[in-house]
């Protein structure tokens, strides 16, 4: 039977993932577990040294590559001794050359396949999917990378949270790294932007695998396919669809959902120069964010809107406020009525000029 | 200033001021500069964030942390110059570097007139890139010192940027 495993996430360094790993051992130690380090990482942190004392450790294996002299996990020696537990700091590690595998995820994987019970530690930074991710917020491109599909299979996955001012606390207090380390890291990687940036995506990767995990219980393809939002901007050329699309973006990202952007032009309608530039600028701004900018021709702005929402599966409408004369609105019925009526099941939300609620106000 | 008023004032202006504003954000100073000037030249005001784009990445390629720095940033902006009356056409670009995207903003549309904030030595505009903006500029160009009480802009309070983000 395959073993259980449950790994620990954290934001980065000194968290205390390991620390965490090894409380959990010795309280699975406490509770009659038999339970191994099969690798471990102290970092020169006493604090973690300390509480792995007691532990009994599978002894490491030397490798060499070049002048160097390595240790690694020796997965077939925890196999053998055949642990309830196996304690296994830094699942992104790369072995040295000529092991059993070039990862550690992967030796990892045969001691779960061996029925042992793996407990493991991982920062963000190290998840392949969020590579570039990582590199734009830090500009630190990380090389040890694991693929998303270790988080899946995962049995658990746990975050290790820490405010990332209290990790600046850690660090300046010398318990991650030296004292003379630690000024360097925190002007560079740990700089509090930094940290802010890679606690969101620990919690956001969390919260994925949480929705993840209920959605087969929860929901079938069907089901699945209704609730997924996707929002579509109504945009014109001109300076105020910018905002629309910005406001329909910021909350695409909030609802996790795809976004389009769509111009309906009348038939034959050929754009003057100021509208050309405004929609190049539209189409510059939709491929920044990674909007999906769409052109429709049709008479019936309301019928073309409907088409390209039913199309693409849209659940929002985000518009502008409407130019429409009063004449206009007391013959056909304002744009936004005709839009609710018209498209029912979707959300129709109007992007304001927020400044000028302030001057009603004044 | 009452609806009417404020309306009849937010038709576009036939002329364009370009402000253009890197993740160092844009000095409350300047920005208040540059609403003045744009009002008094009943122009239209054009926020511009440049965003700057890895190599590794296609140059269009949507840059999903710096684009959400970039957002509130212009949200800001925008309402600032809405509320004092002058109309706002607002511009995220994309660029190897600032210079770069700022060189394909002004490729592309016309501006009248320019307002830069002059280098603090924060993630803003450099010297060096000042320079080649006043040797290459297609329009005239206004440099404006950002007030800051002798603080570095990142911890400036009069920093949008820094009142954006601690928001």
């Amino acid at each position: 039977m395959r073993g259980h495993y449950r790994i620990l996430l954290g934001m980065a360094p000194g968290v205390g993932k390991t620390y965490r790993m090894l409380q959990e051992g010795r309280q699975a130690k406490a509770e009659g577990r038999d339970v191994v380090i099969g690798y471990l990482e102290p970092h020169d942190r006493p604090e973690t040294a300390a509480l792995a004392d007691g532990f009994e450790s599978v002894p490491r294996l030397r490798a060499s590559h070049g002048a160097l002299e390595l240790e690694e996990m020796d997965t077939e020696a925890i196999i053998r001794r055949g642990p309830g537990l196996a304690l296994v700091d830094e699942l992104a590690h790369t072995d040295a050359p000529g092991l059993r595998h070039e990862k550690r995820y992967e030796d990892i994987e045969d001691v779960i396949a061996a029925g042992i019970d793996v407990i493991s530690t991982v920062n963000i930074q190290h998840l392949e999917s969020l590579n570039d991710s990582i590199f734009e917020v830090t500009g630190v491109r990380v090389r040890e990378t694991f693929p998303d599909r270790i988080l899946d299979e995962a049995d658990e996955v746990v975050l290790v949270d820490l405010s990332p001012e209290a990790l600046q606390e850690r660090l300046r207090a010398g318990k991650v790294y030296r004292r003379e380390r630690a000024q360097a890291a925190l002007n560079n990687f740990f700089r509090i932007e930094n940290l802010g940036a890679l606690r969101e995506l620990a919690l956001r990767e969390l919260a994925e695998d949480v929705e993840q995990r209920r959605r087969p219980i929860l929901l079938d393809p069907l089901s699945q396919q209704a609730v997924a939002e996707r929002v579509l901007a109504m945009v014109e050329p001109q300076p105020k669809s910018q905002r629309i699309i910005r406001r329909a973006w910021r909350s695409a990202q909030r609802l996790g959902a795809e976004i389009d952007a769509v111009w309906v032009k009348q038939p034959g309608h050929v754009p003057t120069q100021e509208e050309a530039t405004q929609l190049a600028a539209l189409k510059r701004l939709s491929s920044i964010l990674g909007v999906h900018f769409l052109e429709e021709e049709g008479d019936d702005l309301v019928g073309t809107v409907k088409r390209v929402a039913d199309d693409r599966g849209s659940t929002y409408i985000f518009v502008g406020t409407p130019d429409e004369r009063r004449r206009v609105e007391i013959l056909r019925g304002s744009l936004l009525s005709r839009m609710v009526r018209e498209l029912p099941g979707i959300d129709v939300r109007v992007v304001t000029d927020r400044a000028l609620r302030e001057v009603l106000d004044e | 200033m009452n609806l009417l008023h404020r309306k009849k004032h937010l038709e576009p202006g036939t002329k364009r001021v370009l402000v253009p504003f890197t993740r160092g954000g844009l000095d409350q100073s300047v920005l208040d500069a540059a609403i003045r000037i744009a009002r008094a030249e009943e122009a239209t005001l054009v926020p511009a964030y440049l965003i700057v784009t890895p190599y590794e990445f296609a140059l269009d390629a949507p840059m999903s942390q710096q684009v959400a720095a970039a957002m509130p940033l212009l949200e800001a902006v925008e309402n600032a110059a809405l509320k004092a009356g002058v109309p706002v056409d607002a511009r995220v670009e994309s660029g190897r570097t600032p210079i770069h995207g700022l060189k394909r903003l002004w490729g592309v549309e016309n501006f009248d007139r320019i307002i830069v904030p002059a280098p603090q030595g924060g993630p803003g505009f450099t010297p060096k890139d000042l320079l080649w903006i006043l040797m290459h500029a297609p329009a005239e160009t206004v440099l404006l010192r950002p007030h800051t009480n002798g603080e570095s802009p990142a911890a400036s309070d009069e920093t949008l940027g820094a009142k954006v983000e601690t928001a």
